[in-house]
């Protein structure tokens, strides 16, 4: 276990310090806007230092989240906000287009993959999810989770199907029903650890929300039923509890 | 017909330098006579005519190597390393995912009696974490006349596992950052994290909610 995860760091490390690939040529653009205002870092608080006039030309060396770092002809090199860089020209003179992610994106997703934390019958939980929608309406969820609770930890893995009505909502209401396995594993300390694994299904009802980009916020609450019964107890298990997490879609 | 020319005068050129003992190509070349006329007439066009997003190179992961000190409690202090891999989604806020392993040391009661309530195994405490991160001081340093880098000072905070003593234990982490750029691609990080899980009484003797706090430094790449 040791070994292997000092393997990872070392990989990691090796993956960012290779060279680069390959230097590309930068993307000229001519500014159209009476400006150009280059902030000295790649948000609104870094003062700007320098401004460009329309009709020169800059080159945009790179990008951070909504900024570009560009370089003026002279040699004066800063960030610009992608508002403003919307509002340039190529040089064969066509209005510059930005991919844009909008609430119509976020209605139209096709994946959404995600993690959550939720209360599981008062134990905490963690998930891992990804989502395939067929249908605006309609979307199917696979799910791995592992709770922490006082005795025992558990380990589910489920499937869903998601109806979500107001698809074309910025807050949009979901309703689902899932079906899965989940694994009980009583704690080390407890004398006679036992795993068992039970079938198990539940419903819910939630909120999607999008953020910002490519990301969503969803929350939900959860009524489990977990097929327990046995031929010397004959009750199923049924938990309640809350889910909140966050996903990109694309 | 010119380019044909070139690459049989460049072969005959090579041949010979070659045959003379390894002597390199390219000063075979230069000593050429008629070097100049074979320059390209029409200089490439170095500007694209038009836009294309896709071809910027867009730095919005960062990935971090780090090591520090993670203060176990009632373990002791102990090295702690690992790594982390975030992404920038505005330039207010990121997500990051972490790894991170240390080894604990004895308790008192154990150090004191000479016992070991738990096996080696046991004692390693390894930890992986989901957690949202909030830039809420951008800013610029200036270490010199000439030298400015900027920075940021954010708060941190999620939720993870941590197995550690014989079990997987629901951990919450937060914490402040500090992030020194030198460049727009490589950073210093500084983090002070608290991670919060629950021991139990099998372990310690009563049930308690257990505080580990950490201090580490990392190298950050951004991609």
């Amino acid at each position: 276990m040791r070994i292997q995860f000092l393997w990872l760091v070392i990989l990691a490390l090796w993956v960012t310090a290779m060279p680069r690939a390959e230097e590309t040529a930068p993307e000229y653009v001519r500014i159209a806007d009476p400006y150009l205002e280059l902030h000295t870092g790649p948000g609104q608080g870094y003062p700007v230092f320098y401004v460009a006039e329309r009709g020169e030309e800059i080159a945009i060396l790179r990008r951070h989240t909504d900024w570009f770092r560009v370089r003026t002809r002279r040699g004066k090199e800063g960030w610009v906000h992608r508002d403003q860089l919307e509002r340039t020209l190529s040089l064969g003179g066509e209005k510059v287009k930005l991919a844009t992610t909008t609430l119509e994106s976020f209605s139209e997703r096709r994946w959404e993959i995600g993690a959550t934390g939720s209360d599981f019958g008062g134990a905490a939980m963690l998930g891992l999810y990804g989502g395939y929608a067929f249908s605006k309406n309609l979307s199917a969820e696979l799910g791995l989770a592992q709770s922490f609770g006082n005795i025992s930890s558990t380990l589910s893995l489920t499937g869903r199907l998601v109806a979500q009505p107001f698809p074309e909502w910025r807050y949009s209401p979901f309703f689902s029903l899932g079906t899965g396995f989940i694994e009980i594993k009583p704690k080390a300390t407890i004398i006679y650890p036992e795993r068992t694994t039970n079938q198990m299904s539940y419903i819910a009802l939630g909120l999607r929300t999008w953020l910002t980009r490519r990301f969503l916020f969803r929350i939900e609450y959860d009524y489990y039923t977990i097929f327990s019964a046995t031929n010397d107890r004959d009750d199923n298990e049924e938990l309640n509890g809350w889910q909140a997490g966050f996903a990109v879609f694309f | 017909m010119a380019s044909r020319f070139r690459s049989l005068l460049l072969t005959g050129l090579l041949a010979c330098g070659l045959l003379a003992g390894g002597l390199p190509a390219s000063r075979a070349a230069e000593t050429a006579p008629d070097d100049k006329e074979l320059s390209p007439i029409i200089e490439p066009e170095v500007a694209r005519r038009e836009f294309h997003e896709a071809r910027i190179d867009t730095e919005d992961f960062e990935v971090t190597a780090f090591a520090g000190i993670l203060g176990i409690e009632d373990f002791g202090s102990s090295p702690v390393y690992g790594a982390r891999l975030a992404y920038h989604i505005a330039e207010w806020l990121f997500v990051e995912g972490a790894l991170g392993m240390a080894t604990a040391g004895k308790t008192s009661y154990e150090a004191i009696t000479g016992t070991n309530n738990l096996s080696d195994e046991e004692r390693n405490l390894t930890y992986y974490n989901i957690a949202v991160g909030f830039n809420l001081l951008p800013g610029e340093v200036y270490p010199s006349r000439h030298t400015t880098f900027n920075s940021d000072f954010y708060l941190i905070g999620g939720v993870g596992s941590t197995r550690f003593a014989g079990a997987d234990r629901f951990t919450f982490n937060f914490g402040v950052g500090y992030r020194l750029l030198f460049t727009d691609s490589f950073a210093l990080r500084i983090d002070f994290r608290d991670h919060v899980f629950n021991m139990d009484a099998a372990v310690l003797g009563q049930d308690k909610t257990s505080q580990n706090l950490e201090l580490t430094a990392g190298l950050a790449f951004f991609f």
